[in-house]
């Protein structure tokens, strides 16, 4: 049936509110926590947001009568309140699938969180979840490798993998900078990390840093007769000089690369990895930037959602936090989203912070990354929280050793495969922490230094964004 | 920083993987690490290589997988079995979870004499 041109403005919710809306298996799902301003109808806000982040501008426009904008676009088809705050709710927005580029997180993201959070009838907004349905997410290449592969690349079986960030993270020379990854990967660790801010500085230019790099891990391999790998930020200010990188750590025969991709970009992000599922190369995914857009608990992206956006774009390893460092970070809400990386289907849990059934499909899974203040005290912790498919990165829990980085590579090592060994035997290894590890420590000189070091550091603060529920 | 007389020598040692850093196990500890592996669901593979190719991917199979082996006892004899076949050679005991199509747990079990 024609409809007729009537210029003027509409009511948001005459159009967008549609609380008797059944989404479709196909539909992306969004929820959004959103403080409107003050006098502003809730459902009039949650309304906006649908039509702002969909098919709608602020007046009725002639050339929308030229298509069926029914079909196209984003209702909002519930409303639900904030548990324990009054001023925000929970607003359910569902996107038909052909609002969206194939595979283009890109696209997703500039849809449901471009102009809309700039919005003056709103005060705040959050994305808090997406549900992606999966005839999207079988559109997306997705980690290039997955757990399973990089396990079977780097022989690491059976327990969490362990890494360390090269440190000082910036200022050292190239053939400094090999010998302290040297250093860490013979005295025990899996990888080690460019730091995320080490691209190609005049103190040490990448080229110089892949080589004597490569040189490390090979006399290190060659030593210790284990496999070894170091994340070679690949992270460049072009996409050209970006492969250019990708392709001299192939030439070198090293297997792991790394980038950062929020900084660096979704676009930058899919393209290496789909370069690194090409080339038979593992990706370490590092997040800068994020805890501009994830922390503030009103505004901005929820985690949970860079995560899910990762694995659909690409990445074998990413960062999500330690919980017990000294990054923020809440034990639940962390749960949730390394769910969402690693699992095949995520259950709707809102006391993990998951807003809906996520079904991953055939999606391979990418590690956590554990990283940021951690030291061997928070070894039982770490492998009781994120288990063995995670990758714990000590950087000054390593360096700080008084006898160096491969005595505290080590200890860190030792301490370890002593709480892997004492779960599989059925210890709980959180309560039972210090014994575990003093007993470990009667044969390792390394791990009983490194105890005595770090004894008393701790880094307790109340998380600043907590997970919504009634105290 | 000047230097201190208590700072140790670390010396790089040669590991086999997975509980490569710890001391031997005791039979005890062996047999709570395959009763994890059994607990698991699990099917317990046995597989051993001469030293000089340690690094190597694929070791030899001791017989197959004991798919579906629930038996502490009939593992821990099959570990001894191949241990005494091949007196030069790492045994390593594999937890292969075929849902995962990967291994839950690998660690060496006898070092090559």
């Amino acid at each position: 049936m024609s409809k007729k041109y009537d210029a003027g403005v509409k009511e948001y919710r005459d159009t967008y509110w549609t609380p008797d809306y059944v989404p479709l298996d196909t539909d992306l799902l969004a929820c959004f926590k959103v403080t409107g301003q003050e006098g502003v109808p809730k459902e009039e806000v949650a309304a906006a947001v649908a039509a702002e982040s969909s098919t709608g501008t602020w007046s009725t426009v002639w050339s929308e009568l030229l298509t069926d904008l029914d079909y196209y676009k984003g209702r909002c088809y519930r409303i639900e309140d904030v548990p324990g705050d009054k001023e925000s709710f929970y607003a359910f927005i569902a996107y038909p699938l052909d609002l969206f580029e194939e595979g283009s997180i890109t696209n997703v993201l500039t849809s449901l969180v471009g102009n809309v959070f700039g919005f003056k009838a709103l005060r705040h907004l959050r994305l808090e979840d997406i549900r992606f349905p999966m005839a999207f997410i079988k559109t997306c290449g997705g980690p290039p490798n997955g757990i399973q592969v990089e396990r079977d690349r780097m022989n690491k079986y059976g327990r969490p993998l362990l890494g360390c960030t090269i440190k000082p993270k910036l200022g050292l020379s190239g053939k400094n900078y090999g010998r302290v990854v040297y250093e860490c990967l013979r005295g025990g660790l899996d990888f080690t990390k460019d730091d995320e801010n080490i691209n190609s500085q005049p103190f040490q230019r990448w080229q110089n840093r892949f080589e004597f790099v490569a040189e490390a891990v090979k006399s290190a391999e060659e030593e210790t007769g284990e496999r070894k790998g170091h994340y070679l930020n690949c992270t460049a200010n072009t996409p050209e000089e970006m492969y250019e990188r990708a392709e001299f750590a192939k030439e070198l025969n090293q297997p792991i690369i790394m980038h950062d991709y929020i900084t660096g970009g979704f676009t930058a992000n899919t393209g290496l990895a789909r370069w690194c599922r090409k080339n038979g190369m593992l990706l370490h995914i590092h997040r800068a930037m994020h805890a501009v857009i994830d922390r503030h608990p009103k505004h901005g992206i929820h985690f949970r959602v860079l995560a899910k956006c990762l694995r659909l774009s690409g990445g074998d390893q990413l960062h999500t936090g330690t919980v017990v460092g000294k990054l923020e970070g809440d034990r639940q809400t962390t749960l949730g989203f390394i769910d969402q990386l690693r699992e095949s289907f995520v259950p709707e849990d809102r006391s993990r912070g998951n807003f809906f059934d996520q079904d991953w499909g055939s999606m391979p899974g990418v590690f956590a990354v554990a990283s940021g203040g951690i030291h061997v005290w928070h070894m039982p912790a770490l492998v009781a929280i994120f288990g063995d498919d995670s990758v714990l990165q000590f950087g000054g829990g390593t360096h700080g050793h008084p006898w160096g980085s491969a005595a505290g590579a080590a200890a860190n090592r030792v301490a370890l495969e002593a709480c892997v060994k004492a779960r599989n035997a059925g210890r709980e290894i959180e309560k039972e922490s210090r014994d575990i590890l003093l007993e470990a420590a009667k044969h390792s000189p390394e791990l009983a230094i490194a105890l005595e070091t770090w004894k008393e550091i701790k880094f307790e603060f109340d998380t600043v964004d907590k997970l919504d529920v009634n105290v | 920083m000047p230097f201190k007389s208590t700072v140790g020598d670390y010396q790089t040692v040669a590991t086999l993987e997975t509980f490569g850093f710890l001391p031997p196990f005791t039979q005890d500890e062996i047999y709570d690490q395959i009763a994890y592996i059994i607990a698991q669901g699990w099917s317990p593979v046995v597989e051993h290589v001469h030293p000089s190719r340690s690094m190597a991917t694929y070791w030899s199979y001791w017989k197959l997988p004991f798919f579906g082996e629930k038996d502490l006892g009939v593992i821990v004899s099959e570990l001894e079995a191949c241990h005494r076949a091949y007196p030069d050679h790492h045994v390593r005991l594999v937890g292969y979870d075929a849902y995962a199509q990967s291994q839950g747990a690998c660690f060496v079990v006898f070092e090559a004499r």
